[in-house]
């Protein structure tokens, strides 16, 4: 039904020439939604609320920061000192990155649990995966910034991992160092590229939201809407359950930025950056803890492959393959609700993440490097052998045949799942 | 299933909280009661300034603090006419001036600290070839920074009879490696507190920790009060919320 306020003449002028509010009733108001997803449909404007933060408080930041080595660290410390707030800006900005990524990444675990990558969703998932990867380089180069001592070396051993290509590695380092160290060019250029970086992800979160407008949320019983009975508008039921989501998300971010704002961060960063001064032990922010576990699984030459050159091969496969998993998972059902066996190799990967990223954070000694190839083999595995097989030989539970009938029922979607009829598709 | 959930996130947050592999065999530093803890946390005024005090008659001989300026001292306590005191205790060198020569003149409350050496390769030639750190910093940049810093103070002692020290440094548990050049930088009434506390060791230590985080996190008070607020703010409204989702899915459910 169209809204009141379509009835303004003003609006209706603009709107003939420039259909913005058509648009935004059609794509953010009336927009039919399946009357079913739990919270953990959140996250997904919950992310794209945090962008908007994280660029807001970014662009008040690259007011008052300096990238120069000679300046960096001090102008962070003036920003933390001297500007109004700045301490505010610049610890909302510090844990929003943090915030950011476990929020993506529940984001990406609930769409592996409900298989919401599956047809016709294929290409919303590629989107995210890309989103992701555009996160990792702008969080990256954003923590090389500050220009302490963590910033430094991290961004001295990533970039060193470019050398492992064969035949080019070397050559290519220098160009992305812009001289034969990390140094002032390094800085200018990552600093630019974090600017830019956001802009990117925000150009791939408008077309992940044109993929997802195009059939909708996926739900967690994973079957499609039969009818407008299985559907309601996202306003007011979505926009004020987003609300409220984000309502508890605020208290909880907000508790880190004025109790606890460095928990999540390393103390070595407190350092100036020093090249001469390696500290004992380099470490990654907790959201690349398990590509680091991954990264560093890789102990030993094959043939005459390098290991560090399989390591950042096995590192980035880690998040390449997740393009794969559309085609990966054979199953004609969605959910993990209906799917015991599938379900419980979810929860191993879920446990097998965690440890990965356990891992990360300690040295690679002892029983860890063991642990750490153990939890990298399984997590390949997962995606190449566990996942297409599982999905081909395991018989899925009667999944229900509307979305209404187990809601409208009154019983949660769990506990009703009727036993009558299995969906053939 | 869940079970198996459990175990691993069980394993996995034990495996976290007990470092298998501590480097090295440094003891965790004792976790003082600071005034600066807790929601409401506000860093003791007579502490800063004891605090302080120890920095400029201690401390500031080897320790710049350069991210501090005089104007800051305003913050924990001293009147305006104080503050411009203690800057013009220091000489600034300052300029060019007209005549293209620089010149020395007394602080502004305006000027950083000024720093005990003119750079860093006067500050190893004075102290035996080791670096003395910056403190504006420090509690921030070790982990658990401000117990460690308060157990280096009062850490010093009599090496193990077991434990090498080499010749310029000093056994002290809590600095990696068990030794530090730094030599035991307090004894008892190496001050004389203008408020007549008893200067003891652990006093001094206690205060000037309590100054150095202070240093370090000036905007902490502001930062949990407004934090407070922020929270309470947002607990209401969430709830509030709720309350709005629920009537609006009555109908739905």
């Amino acid at each position: 039904m169209p809204q009141p306020w379509m009835n303004n003449k003003l609006v209706q002028w603009i709107d003939y020439r420039l259909p913005m509010f058509t648009f935004m009733d059609k794509e953010l108001l009336e927009y039919p939604t399946p009357r079913n997803l739990n919270y953990w449909w959140n996250f997904g404007s919950l992310a794209g609320i945090v962008l908007v933060i994280m660029i807001a408080t970014g662009i008040v930041l690259a007011m008052h920061y300096t990238p120069h080595v000679d300046h960096a660290f001090a102008s962070v410390e003036r920003i933390m000192r001297d500007v109004n707030y700045g301490w505010l800006i610049r610890y909302v900005h510090m844990n929003g990155g943090s915030a950011f990524f476990m929020i993506v990444y529940i984001h990406i675990f609930r769409g592996l649990y409900y298989g919401s990558y599956q047809a016709p969703r294929e290409l919303l998932w590629i989107l995210g995966i890309m989103i992701l990867l555009a996160m990792m380089a702008a969080a990256f180069m954003g923590y090389v910034l500050p220009w302490g001592q963590m910033s430094y070396w991290a961004a001295t051993v990533i970039t060193n991992l470019f050398s492992a290509i064969p035949l080019i590695g070397d050559w290519i380092v220098t160009w992305l160092w812009g001289g034969f160290a990390v140094d002032n060019p390094t800085l200018n250029r990552f600093y630019s590229l974090h600017y830019l970086m956001p802009f990117v992800i925000v150009g791939l979160v408008a077309l992940h939201l044109v993929a997802l407008h195009q059939h909708g949320s996926s739900n967690p019983i994973g079957i499609d809407a039969k009818g407008p009975q299985d559907k309601i508008s996202f306003h007011p039921y979505y926009t004020y359950k987003d609300l409220f989501g984000l309502g508890v998300f605020l208290v909880i971010f907000f508790g880190f930025v004025f109790f606890g704002p460095n928990f999540f961060g390393e103390p070595e960063n407190y350092i100036a950056a020093n090249p001469l001064s390696t500290p004992p032990h380099i470490v990654p922010e907790w959201y690349f803890l398990p590509y680091y576990a991954i990264l560093r699984s890789a102990t030993f030459d094959i043939w005459f492959i390098p290991a560090k050159l399989i390591g950042v091969v096995l590192m980035f496969g880690s998040i390449l393959i997740l393009f794969l998993v559309p085609w990966l998972d054979r199953s004609k059902v969605r959910s993990a609700r209906y799917r015991p066996i599938h379900r419980q190799f979810f929860w191993l990967l879920f446990i097998d993440c965690l440890v990965l990223g356990w891992i990360g954070a300690n040295a690679p000694e002892g029983w860890y490097v063991l642990i750490g190839q153990i939890a990298t083999a399984y997590y390949f595995l997962h995606f190449i052998l566990v996942l297409p097989l599982v999905s081909m030989i395991e018989k899925p539970k009667p999944v229900p045949t509307s979305i209404s009938e187990p809601v409208l029922k009154g019983g949660g979607p769990q506990t009703a799942a009727p036993a009558r009829s299995m969906e053939d598709r | 299933m869940r079970a198996l959930i459990l175990a691993g996130v069980a394993a996995a947050s034990l495996a976290l909280s007990s470092p298998l592999m501590a480097a090295g065999d440094v003891p965790h530093p004792p976790s003082v009661n600071w005034s600066f803890n807790g929601l409401f946390g506000t860093y003791d005024r007579g502490a800063l300034q004891r605090g302080f005090q120890v920095y400029t008659e201690v401390c500031a001989s080897c320790h710049s603090l350069e991210l501090l300026s005089y104007r800051n001292l305003r913050a924990i306590g001293f009147p305006e006419d104080r503050v411009k005191e203690i800057a013009a205790e220091v000489e600034v060198t300052d300029g060019p001036n007209d005549e293209g020569e620089m010149f020395d003149r007394p602080g502004r409350p305006s000027d950083r600290f000024v720093s005990p050496f003119p750079n860093s390769q006067a500050a190893r030639a004075s102290n035996g070839g080791a670096f003395p750190p910056d403190l504006s910093l420090m509690t921030k940049a070790r982990k658990d920074g401000i117990n460690y810093l308060n157990a280096l103070l009062v850490g010093f002692a009599d090496p193990p009879a077991d434990k090498e020290i080499a010749e310029g440094m000093n056994y002290n548990p809590y600095f990696p490696g068990g030794q530090i050049a730094m030599a035991p930088p307090l004894s008892e009434d190496v001050v004389e507190y203008a408020d007549k506390t008893k200067a003891t060791v652990a006093q001094m230590a206690s205060d000037v920790t309590t100054f150095l985080a202070w240093a370090a996190e000036p905007e902490l008070e502001e930062r949990k009060r407004m934090g407070i607020k922020v929270v309470l703010f947002l607990i209401v409204l969430t709830g509030l919320l709720y309350a709005i989702k629920r009537r609006v899915w009555a109908d739905v459910h």
